[in-house]
């Protein structure tokens, strides 16, 4: 009985430490000073712009990695092809690679004087939202493929015999048993695009008011000795994430966690 | 009527059906028996459209289906392991075919309504399939399949994953449910016994090929090989011969055409009693004999008894 309380203090112990406590903290910062001035510090034109470049690199992102991710975990459970391990594994490079390394190579590949440069896609949106489904896209895969796995061929094949085409097999059968893997995929997918900075940061240039994303905003803030701006930003951060994950856990349905 | 011809499938290197032709009469049950690898359930899955052949035809009622998909082969295909749809009812589970085939609503519920009673899962209707028992399941599972009226009926171990009393109950009511459907059936089993008890016609195979082809009795009383005698039921060899152990005789006394044999065991089975034996030679051997049998020959462990096969088969190579 008390190993278990022990265990249970140890993790929330960590949890505050590492989590609660600087949340909180930055919490506490933005509203020291009460509602008006954090809200004043967000709604300046260049907080509302940065916050607009965030929610379209998020709102682009998500849906192709959504559905780059369903496309590929079926490739990678379903079907056997040249070349499926090598795959398998690139899936996985964003999650290796480091964010700078990724935003130094669309540097270098659009940039002047680059492979594919001279397009407006370094310094402007386009290079920023490559960035950003870079970086963010095996989640929806990782999530996807396990699941897959574990629900096998069978049911596929029962729907076949039963009349059900490609399509139908797909909507009716294999959707209703990756759907919540998807959704996890997706909330995890989205706080990946939101919280991106380190490849965003170099392909972006940082220009305020033009390509500056919120993450990058909150650093600027923070360097030009804004701190209210800065943790105010940081707050709408953290609440655009914490709505993202409890829209998941309000829609899951109850017979899923049976 | 389902024929098959020469069917060829291999995967990789392993040739898993080797030039099979089988026909299954239309309104029958047949059971292709055999042990695991030796492509019953390949074959099974070729008839359905699941495998495509690398060679050979597939003819369903006079059809050429060979390179038709499994949807339009009008089958119905009843797993091993139920292949539920796990987040339906079992009321949505038997519609899936009719609603694919966007039956008029009156009659989807008319048919799955009629369905369950048949399987006896009327109540059970609401029910997820993780909330049904294995033998509930796959009840659910030939509803499923039924409610589209296929052609054939194709089952792949349907009760292997059942433990043996549910799997008795169940293959007395799938050879009840054939007797008054008349669905052209086959089923796949590694079980001579249900293979026996339910079909008309029995397809014993091994490594690819088809060892014989029977009704229960004939596989039994005229095995065409040592393959199918063996598999069909427990034998005794001794050298070229073979003996069924219920045509031992155990005699107390010699008479010339007996041999000498010590009783090693006697393994009690309710009505019948099985007597392992050893021969002097030291081959071993079992017969089956009824309890009457063994209390009127006061048989003990460790005694010399004499030993009359009573009919033997010899295979001519």
């Amino acid at each position: 009985m008390i190993g278990k309380y022990v265990v249970r203090f140890a993790a929330l112990g960590y949890l505050t430490a590492l989590l609660a406590a600087p949340l909180g903290y930055v919490f506490w910062r933005t509203f020291r000073h009460g509602l008006g001035p954090a809200w004043a510090a967000v709604t300046t034109p260049d907080a509302v712009h940065a916050l607009k470049v965030t929610l379209i690199l998020t709102a682009i992102a998500v849906p192709a990695n959504t559905i780059f991710g369903i496309l590929a975990a079926l490739a990678i459970v379903r079907h056997r092809f040249p070349g499926a391990g090598i795959f398998n594994a690139v899936v996985d490079l964003p999650l290796a690679l480091s964010p700078v390394v990724v935003g130094l190579a669309l540097l270098i590949l659009y940039g002047r004087g680059g492979w594919l440069g001279g397009h407006g896609v370094v310094f402007a949106l386009p290079g920023m939202v490559l960035a950003t489904i870079f970086v963010s896209l095996p989640f929806v895969v990782r999530e996807v493929v396990p699941v897959l796995r574990e629900i096998g061929t069978e049911q596929e094949q029962a729907a076949a015999t039963l009349g059900a085409s490609t399509v139908q097999t797909f909507t009716r059968v294999t959707w209703p048993a990756i759907r919540w893997a998807t959704a996890y995929g997706v909330v995890l997918t989205t706080a990946r695009a939101l919280g991106e900075f380190g490849a965003v940061s170099v392909v972006s240039g940082r220009l305020a008011g033009k390509t500056e994303s919120l993450t990058l905003y909150v650093q600027d803030r923070y360097q030009s000795f804004d701190e209210v701006g800065a943790y105010a930003s940081a707050v709408v951060l953290a609440l655009i994430a914490v709505t993202t994950l409890l829209l998941m856990t309000m829609l899951k349905p109850k017979e899923e966690t049976r | 009527m389902i024929e098959a011809h020469g069917i060829v499938k291999r995967f990789g290197d392993f040739t898993a059906l080797d030039g099979v032709s089988v026909d299954v009469p239309t309104g029958s049950l047949t059971a292709l028996l055999g042990p695991s690898g030796s492509g019953k359930s390949t074959l099974l899955r070729v008839i359905a459209g699941l495998e495509t052949p690398d060679e050979g035809k597939v003819v369903l009622e006079g059809e050429d289906v060979t390179r038709v998909a499994p949807q339009e082969r009008g089958v119905g295909f009843v797993f091993q392991h139920y292949a539920a749809f796990k987040h339906m009812t079992v009321w949505e589970n038997v519609a899936f075919g009719l609603k694919i085939r966007r039956r008029p609503r009156a009659e989807v519920k008319q048919r799955v309504s009629e369905l369950l009673q048949l399987v006896q899962l009327a109540r059970l209707g609401d029910r997820y399939p993780a909330q049904l028992s294995g033998g509930q399941r796959q009840r659910m599972g030939l509803a499923r399949a039924l409610a589209v009226d296929p052609k054939v009926l194709l089952l792949d171990e349907p009760f292997g994953a059942l433990d043996a009393r549910v799997r008795k109950e169940l293959r007395l009511w799938l050879r009840r449910l054939h007797d008054e459907t008349h669905t052209t059936t086959v089923i796949v089993t590694h079980d001579q016994e249900e293979a026996m008890e339910v079909a008309d016609c029995v397809v014993v195979m091994n490594a690819g090929h088809i060892e014989q082809t029977a009704a229960p009795r004939e596989l039994y009383d005229n095995p065409a090989n040592e393959f199918v005698m063996s598999f069909v039921g427990p034998v005794n060899r001794l050298g070229d011969t073979f003996i069924r152990p219920h045509d031992v005789e155990l005699l107390l006394e010699p008479n010339g055409s007996t041999q000498e044999a010590m009783v090693q065991r006697l393994v009690h089975l309710g009505f019948e009693v099985r007597v392992e034996l050893v021969r002097d030679d030291g081959e071993t051997l079992s017969a089956q004999l009824t309890r009457e049998q063994v209390e009127g020959l006061e048989l003990q462990a460790g005694q010399i008894v004499y030993v009359r096969p009573m009919r033997q088969t010899i295979f001519a190579d």
